[in-house]
């Protein structure tokens, strides 16, 4: 029998929507195991019924660790003492990078092994194959482990899907390791600049580091309000990290994910972080001046030239056949 | 004193086509290859901490885990910046996992005994943002991914960084692992003078033995995660691509394009 461990990630009460889908994939996989699908949840203060409660996404378990969340240290030392006392073949997580640190560690520390980026697990041969997209998602390759195999999924990998009801919640005694005494987080989903609201949009025009300042971001308003409506503005993360955009703005890996009817990209480059925020968009419209940026391997209309030059005029037509 | 470890590796160019060998599921790694950029930042984050007296940095040593053409990867982190390099090269390390590389890495930097430990967030290839978590677990220090402030008082560090709600600031004491992002900093660029002087800094080149490594724990029979023949997605119908060449048609054209789904 072989069961699988996720790791539940948690902020302000509410669970991730990206936990919740890992879940939802775990139970369904560790029913063709015939195993069990249990969480973990890391916290100083998870209320019974927020951790309870993924008992109806098909977890049949729920352990609750009392230690300081949004650290890798201090789940690794959760999962190694739920791990210790079970048969458990996998751990999964959900999208986010606290799977990536949290995963290898628990990995390294108990011998097995790590697939990063995962887009799907099925069961064959009575074994997890995760599957892991590579080459700028160009091929996919299987993975399978040997001993412990740890899953850290990419986001929005796996949808919540409803099964079962509720679950009691088991306290579970961690001895924290050193390395864990040796990180403190001091502010945990700070929000800076800005609230702006990117995810009602059904059209967003999306600036990246090829619109080179602050101050351009000023093309893409004007792009955005030719649109009207229900048009809003969005940014890589590289140029919120420029500081050009408030973070509230941003699509992708540690930002929102969006699926907009329209999305227009300016210098953007599409790289797969930012990707998985936003493919789902019904149309995908590219403007960049670099021809081999990853973007214009997966939009619906790609536009190899100058967005200072395109962009305005883009906008001045719009405004004209709209009349 | 402080000493600074900057983990790099050699990645494939990314302006060559890469490939895979569908039948093992590895990366082809011929072609032409050079220092993972990201890795440029860890680098040039060492030299800040070094430079601003942030840290009493008296040496920064680059190590990497690869094959013989790895040396170049070292010699462009040593143009940077880099006093010297250490190179584990071995036959017995082809095909090893993230897990075993880390493994490798760790031995290697217990070797060196630095205080801190930095690279870069993720390869341009592997793309496993994994490795820096590997090397801490075995050292038992604490690790930090995609860090893109780095501020450093005694043996505290301050680092902040972008996770899945917003922004994290975490303190860390060192010793640690820090990968960081490539917000942090903009690399600067090797002096002539740096690149030619490059290969006159010392470069040591060890094997498992010589590392005192396990051979049993890296390589194909170490590796827990196995890489199965790789295939191609389901095909997405091609988009159509515009040459931008005179602005007005091209205008036009996104215009109808737009207008035909009724998006406008």
């Amino acid at each position: 029998m072989t069961n699988i461990l996720v790791y539940a990630l948690h902020h302000e009460g509410a669970v991730n929507k990206n936990a919740l889908g890992a879940i939802s994939a775990a139970a369904k996989a560790a029913g063709e195991l015939g195993g069990e699908a249990h969480a973990l949840f890391v916290g100083e203060d998870v209320a019974d019924d927020v951790a309870g409660s993924v008992g109806s996404y098909g977890a049949t378990k729920v352990f609750r660790a009392k230690a300081p969340a949004g650290l890798a240290q201090p789940i690794v030392d959760a999962l190694d003492a739920v791990l210790s006392q079970g048969d458990y073949g996998y751990v999964l997580f959900g999208g986010g990078l606290l799977g990536f640190e949290a995963g290898a560690a628990i990995a390294a520390r108990r011998g097995g092994g790590i697939g990063v980026e995962i887009t799907g697990i099925r069961v064959e041969g009575g074994e997890l194959v995760a599957e892991r997209p590579i080459l700028g998602d160009t091929q996919i390759s299987d993975i399978t482990f040997r001993g412990l195999g740890v899953i850290a999924s990419r986001l929005n990998a796996f949808e919540p899907v409803q099964s079962g009801s509720p679950v009691a919640v088991e306290d579970i005694d961690v001895t924290l390791s050193d390395a864990s005494a040796k990180v403190e987080i001091v502010t945990r989903g700070e929000q800076r600049g800005a609230d702006v609201n990117i995810e009602d949009a059904q059209v967003l025009v999306t600036g990246g580091r090829g619109l080179g300042s602050a101050e351009n971001f000023s093309v893409a308003e004007d792009l955005a309000s030719a649109f009207g409506g229900t048009a809003a503005v969005a940014a890589t993360r590289a140029a919120v990290d420029a500081g050009w955009f408030p973070y509230a703005g941003q699509i992708g890996q540690t930002g929102k994910t969006v699926a907009p009817k329209l999305y227009l990209g300016l210098g953007v480059s599409g790289a797969i972080q930012h990707k998985v925020g936003m493919q789902s968009a019904d149309n995908i419209v590219a403007i960049n001046k670099d021809g081999n940026a990853p973007i214009f391997e997966f939009a619906d209309l790609g536009v190899v030239g100058d967005l200072h030059a395109i962009a305005p005029a883009l906008a001045e037509a719009i405004k004209a056949k709209k009349g | 004193m402080t000493k600074i470890v900057v983990l790099v590796k050699e990645v494939p160019d990314a302006a060559v086509q890469k490939q895979v060998d569908t039948s093992t599921g590895l990366l082809d790694r011929s072609g032409e290859k050079t220092l993972n950029p990201f890795d440029t930042h860890a680098i040039e984050a060492a030299l800040q901490l070094k430079e601003s007296g942030a840290l009493p940095v008296d040496e920064v040593v680059a190590v990497t885990v690869g094959p013989d053409s790895a040396v170049k990867a070292l010699q462009k982190a040593v143009s940077l910046g880099a006093d010297r390099s250490v190179h584990l090269t071995d036959p017995g390390l082809a095909a090893s996992d993230v897990v075993a590389t880390g493994y490798a890495l760790a031995e290697i930097v217990k070797r060196e005994n630095p205080d801190l430990v930095l690279a870069g967030q993720q390869s341009d290839d592997g793309q496993s943002y994994a490795v820096g978590a590997v090397v801490a677990e075995h050292l038992g220090w604490p690790a930090l991914t995609q860090v893109i402030k780095l501020e450093a008082d005694g043996t505290t560090l301050t680092c902040e960084r972008q996770a899945e709600y917003g922004y994290d600031t975490v303190k860390v004491q060192l010793p640690a692992v820090i990968s960081v992002g490539d917000a942090i900093n903009e690399p600067r660029y090797p002096s002539l003078k740096a690149i030619m002087g490059a290969k006159k800094k010392p470069l040591e080149s060890l094997s498992l033995a010589d590392a005192g490594i396990d051979a049993s724990k890296v390589g194909e029979e170490g590796r827990k995660a196995v890489w199965q023949a790789a295939k191609e997605p389901p095909a997405k119908a091609p988009g159509e691509i515009i040459e931008d060449e005179d602005t007005a048609q091209t205008v036009e054209k996104i215009v109808t394009w737009l207008d035909d789904r009724k998006l406008i």
